[in-house]
Parts: C-alpha cells; sequence; structure tokens
C-alpha cells in the first residue's frame, strides 16, 4: 500500500477519527438530523481539514514552536470563513440549518488534531492527502448517523419520503428519539460496538481487572 | 426426587464438549429455579447468607403482584366506567371482546370479575410481549457472552410492563424493553454492572421516541375499537391522569370515574387514570412491606426519598404561587398521584443502580425526591418526574459513593487510625 493510500483510508475503519480517537463528536451530534445537512457539513469538514494541513504543512519549517498553535488558528479560521461565505452565497437555507456549525469547525478538534500531529511534520502534498483522509473518516460516520436519525426519524431521506408517516396518511410511525440529539450518541455506540468486535485491536486495555469467580461445592 | 434425576441425566449435554454446551446458560437457569445451587463462593469478599441472586429477584416479583393485580382491575374499572358513560358504546369488538364473552364477563365497572377480565385483556398481551422480547434478549446475550441468564430479568419485565399506559401499542412495549435490557443492562455486560435501571430505560426511551402513546390525555383507558351504534371507533378514551389536570387546573379540577373530584382516599387505593401499576399507592405500599421486611429493599434510599419529597414540598408551598398550581399540592398528595410510590418502592431501590453505601443511600433517596417534586411542579413540560428524577440519580450513585468512601478514608485518618 502505497503511502497515499494509505494516508486517505487508514482514517476510515482501522483510525477513525469519531469512532477510535473520539474527536469532533459534538457536531455529529448536532448536525445529523438530516442528511442533507450533514452531507454540506462532511464537505465543510473535509475541504476545511484538507486545505489547513496543506497550507500548515507549506509553513511548518517557518512557525517558531512557541506561537505555532496561533498561526494553525489563523489559517483554520480564515478557511472556516472563506466555508462559511460561500455557503451563505450558493446554499443559504443550507447555511441557516447548520447555523453556527459552520463557524465552531474551528473548534473541531478534528482539523487542529491532523494539523498538529501530521501537517506539521510531513510534506504539503500527503498532508493535504491526509485531511481529506480524516474528512472522509468523519464523513463515513456522520453518513452512517444522519441517514439512520433521517430515516427513522422522519421517514425520509434527503427529504424524500421513504417510510410513509402516519401523519401523512402511511403506516409509520416517527421515532422522536431520533430527532433529538442524544439518539446521535446511542447510533455512534452501536457503530463502535460493531467495529470494534471486528477489529479487537481497538478495544481498550481494561484499567481493571475483575477478579476470577470462584466458586467450589459446598455446602449452605 | 423424579425432576432431579431428569435434571441430573441431561446435564452432560450441557457440560463442556456435550452437544448442546453453547446452551448451558438455559440448562443452568432452569435448573437453579428448581433447586438451589450446591456451589458457594469461596474468594473475597464472603457473604454468608441463605438468599441468593435468584431468591431475591423472585421475591420483587412477588412483591409486584398486588400492584399488578390492583392494576389490572383499575384498567378495566377505568375503561367499564367510560364504557358505561359512552352511551355508543355497548361491547368491546375484536378479539378482547370474544376473550370477555367466552369467560362470561360483562362490562359492569361494580363488578370486580367484569374489571378484572377486562384489564387482563390490555395487560397480559403487554406482559406477555415484554417477556418474551426481553427473555429473548436476555437469553441471547447470556449464550453469546456466557454468563449465567438472571432472575433479575424477571423483574425489570414485570417493572417495565407495569409502568406502561394501558393503550400502549405492542410493537412499542417490545421496542422499549428491547432498548431497556439491551442498551441499558447487557451492553455494561448484564445484570450487576448495568450503572441504569433498565426497566426505567426502557421507559424513557419510549417516552422519548413514541411521546404521543405514552403520555398525554388519551392512552390512560384503553378502549380498543369500539363499534357502537354511531360506529365511531377510537383506540383509548381521552383523559388526564390526575398529575396533568393538577398541573394545569389545580387540585380541585381533578375528577374520578364517576366525575366527582377526586378524593385523597380514591388516590390512595388507586382509583384514577394512570400507568398499570403506579395508580394504587396501598397495593404498592404492601409489596414494600414485604421487600422491607426481607430486607431487600434498603429502608433508608426509601424513607430518603420519603423525606426529600416532604421536605421540598413543604419548602414549595411555603414559597407559593399564583399561575402554577403545583406549588400548593402537600405531600401527602404527591406520594399518592402519579408513579412516586412505585418509583419509591420498586425502581429507586433497585440494589445495582442504587448507591451502595449507608450513608450514599440517604443522600441518593433524598436527592430522588427533591428532584421529584421539582421537575413535577417547576418544570412544565414534564407533569411526572419520577422516571427522570430517579434516572438522573442512577448517574449519580457511584459519585456520591465515591465521595463517601473518601471522606470516611478522611474522617479515619485525621483521627491517626490509619497508616
Amino acid at each position: 500500500m502505497s503511502a497515499t493510500s494509505k494516508v486517505l483510508t487508514k482514517p476510515i475503519l482501522d483510525n477513525n477519527p469519531i469512532a477510535l480517537q473520539i474527536l469532533g463528536v459534538c457536531s455529529a451530534l448536532a448536525v445529523t438530523t438530516s442528511l442533507q445537512v450533514t452531507l454540506v457539513m462532511c464537505l465543510a469538514l473535509t475541504s476545511v481539514t484538507a486545505f489547513s494541513n496543506l497550507f500548515i504543512s507549506l509553513i511548518r519549517h517557518h512557525m517558531p514552536s512557541s506561537i505555532r498553535i496561533i498561526i494553525q488558528m489563523t489559517i483554520i479560521a480564515s478557511l472556516v470563513i472563506l466555508v462559511d461565505q460561500f455557503l451563505q452565497a450558493y446554499a443559504f437555507q443550507i447555511s441557516k440549518s447548520l447555523s453556527v456549525f459552520v463557524g465552531l469547525i474551528i473548534t473541531n478538534c478534528i482539523v487542529m488534531g491532523r494539523a498538529e500531529a501530521f501537517a506539521m511534520k510531513n510534506p504539503p502534498l500527503i498532508s493535504f492527502m491526509d485531511g481529506i483522509g480524516n474528512g472522509l473518516g468523519y464523513s463515513v460516520v456522520l453518513i452512517i448517523v444522519g441517514s439512520l436519525r433521517e430515516l427513522f426519524g422522519s421517514g425520509s431521506l434527503l427529504g424524500f419520503q421513504i417510510l410513509p408517516t402516519l401523519s401523512s396518511g402511511g403506516w409509520y410511525q416517527p421515532n422522536g428519539l431520533m430527532l433529538l440529539a442524544p439518539s446521535a450518541f446511542f447510533i455512534i455506540g452501536f457503530l463502535i460496538w460493531i467495529l470494534r468486535s471486528r477489529r479487537r485491536e481497538q478495544v481498550e486495555i481494561r484499567e481493571y481487572r475483575l477478579a476470577p469467580h470462584t466458586v467450589e461445592e459446598g455446602i449452605i | 426426587m423424579g425432576l432431579r434425576r431428569i435434571l441430573d441425566d441431561v446435564a452432560p449435554h450441557f457440560d463442556r464438549g456435550g452437544r448442546y454446551e453453547k446452551l448451558f446458560p438455559l440448562f443452568e437457569a432452569v435448573d437453579t429455579i428448581f433447586y438451589s445451587p450446591s456451589k458457594v463462593t469461596v474468594s473475597e469478599p464472603h457473604v454468608r447468607d441463605g438468599i441468593d441472586l435468584k431468591r431475591i429477584m423472585i421475591t420483587v416479583w412477588f412483591a409486584a403482584f398486588p400492584a399488578m393485580f390492583y392494576g389490572m382491575y383499575n384498567i378495566g374499572f377505568q375503561a367499564n366506567h367510560a364504557i358505561a358513560e359512552a352511551w355508543w358504546v355497548s361491547s368491546v369488538s375484536g378479539w378482547r371482546g370474544w376473550v370477555i364473552d367466552l369467560l362470561g364477563a360483562g362490562y359492569d365497572p361494580g363488578s370486580i370479575w367484569d374489571c378484572l377480565v377486562q384489564g387482563a385483556v390490555y395487560y397480559v398481551p403487554i406482559y406477555f410481549v415484554v417477556f418474551v422480547v426481553g427473555g429473548f434478549w436476555e437469553v441471547l446475550f447470556a449464550i453469546v457472552r456466557r454468563h449465567e441468564i438472571n432472575e433479575g430479568f424477571f423483574v425489570t419485565s414485570i417493572l417495565f410492563a407495569l409502568i406502561l399506559p394501558p393503550a400502549i401499542p405492542l410493537w412499542q412495549a417490545a421496542l422499549g424493553i428491547s432498548f431497556g435490557i439491551v442498551v441499558g443492562k447487557e451492553v455494561f455486560g448484564g445484570t450487576g454492572k448495568n450503572f441504569l435501571n433498565p426497566a426505567l430505560t426502557g421507559r424513557a426511551f419510549l417516552f422519548f421516541a413514541y411521546a404521543p402513546q405514552i403520555s398525554g390525555n388519551s392512552v390512560w383507558t384503553a378502549i380498543a375499537s369500539i363499534d357502537g351504534t354511531s360506529g365511531a371507533t377510537s383506540d383509548g378514551f381521552s383523559g388526564a391522569t390526575a398529575l396533568s389536570q393538577i398541573a394545569t387546573d389545580g387540585l380541585p379540577a381533578v375528577a374520578a370515574a364517576t366525575g366527582e373530584p377526586l378524593t385523597w382516599m380514591q388516590a390512595f387505593l388507586g382509583q384514577m387514570q394512570g400507568s398499570i401499576g403506579e395508580t394504587s399507592t396501598l397495593a404498592i405500599l404492601i409489596g414494600g412491606v414485604v421487600l422491607l421486611a426481607t430486607r431487600i429493599a434498603s429502608w433508608r434510599i426509601i424513607t430518603g426519598m420519603f423525606l426529600g419529597m416532604v421536605a421540598f414540598s413543604y419548602f414549595l408551598n411555603f414559597v407559593g404561587s399564583d399561575s402554577n398550581p403545583m406549588m400548593a399540592l402537600p405531600w401527602y398528595w404527591h406520594l399518592v398521584i402519579g408513579s412516586f410510590a412505585f418509583g419509591m418502592v420498586f425502581m429507586a431501590t433497585d440494589p445495582v443502580s442504587a448507591a451502595m453505601t449507608d450513608l450514599g443511600k440517604w443522600i441518593y433517596g433524598i436527592f430522588i425526591g427533591v428532584l421529584t417534586v421539582l421537575i413535577r411542579v417547576l418544570n412544565p413540560a414534564y407533569p411526572e418526574g419520577v422516571m427522570l428524577a430517579i434516572l438522573f440519580a442512577n448517574l449519580f450513585a457511584p459519585l456520591i459513593d465515591y465521595c463517601v468512601v473518601k471522606a470516611n478514608i478522611r474522617r479515619r485518618r485525621s483521627r491517626g487510625i490509619l497508616e
């Protein structure tokens, strides 16, 4: 596997930013009630991560390490403003339903984390790919969560009615919990459960060990 | 003993290397229902006691029976009253009507038998579905994870069935118990490792997922598919619970099934609308006496929750309010309406999810009592607060214990006992 394809595909299952590193969970809860909004958020985050990695990697040798976080933040913030303006210009409705969460990409741990952990130590092109790869890992989880929540919460996908709801004369009773943020916690929890039962190496080492259950035949 | 011999004969098939090795948890469950195992724990910590987890759970299961039977009577009583008042309804159609006819019961709200049968045709399907679906998950996890099947499930299933409204659709009951058993208990390792009460977790799931079927005004009296001269069909009779009526109109507005104002004694006996098992404080307290006498429920938690509720409702009575009639509700009404008594006796005392230390149990109980009244009175969105209060306190129980243990260590250290 070449280095490029490795940084592109590793974050999807083996080192997923949400499922393994547990980063960026707040936006995964907030923007996943409908699939359309989720997709736009995925695109926004992926492009910000990729380009922030690229630019930070380009100037990595010229940054004094004492102020590097501020420089990184400046680059990321500029990119986020760019994305926000772009959305307001071309996708105003979605930009409104994403509300503050586009702006909050600045504080998304995935962007900062990749800049610090990867872009500061690697050349520009591969850093760019790493940004895209992590964006993909984030997107995979968000799209699964978003599809499930929209499908079971309002019976539709991307706005098309899949399960006809009771209120529109069908048979499906929408699950109100799916429209509330905690449902994303449950779905992400289930995803992590499935992932770790397939890939045992992702299971953390236990912090404690239960004493073995010791029984003998005896008289009560 | 014939049964012992049969069990011993088939036992080798379930042992290691046997044909049905994977089904050992099932065999073990059946065996230990009938016979106490002769195995004893040899390592520390070590408690010498004649009672084991299975007997504890079965006792709780039996203790819920008064509330269950009264609940069945009461939902039948409420339904028959509604039928008697609605002139266009003379009988219940569908299989329920068929069963009622078969058992020779009528629709007289004054007859205990009629009401019991009418209630049973609603409660028994709910309990059956909850038991079968929940049992499926329990057995599945026991086999895959190789732990024992635990009678804790008997308790979870009956308690879950009793806190549902009688008109709940059966598929929702199945979904709720699935969520409660899997997410509330099994993902954390099964009985003993769950930090939330599984029955309440399942109900909370339904509460947030399918609010129209578990709260509101049309779910507390179940009348299925009424066929009458006007051809009206409906799934349930409109009527709010006492709690939501008080929240909007104040105590005098609460009416019993007969149309007259609800008296405290009626509420205490349970002649009002509500979830199946929660209405009769008397029946619940009978179960509570059994649990206290056998020392299965902690008297500290029950007393703490009661005192917390009394103290905080006195405080709110003292503060007073012109716009919120709940502020003036005295503590003895808080006790008998809603599911306060049920939560106090059966839910808060769940030994796994409650605090473990003696002082911790007091804090835990008082916390639930105060929080329940707080949600009931001051949160306009939720007329009932017991479920959320107990789940919230479940989350804090480990922290409470931690602080109690730390404080104890610090006190002993300051006395120079440790080190």
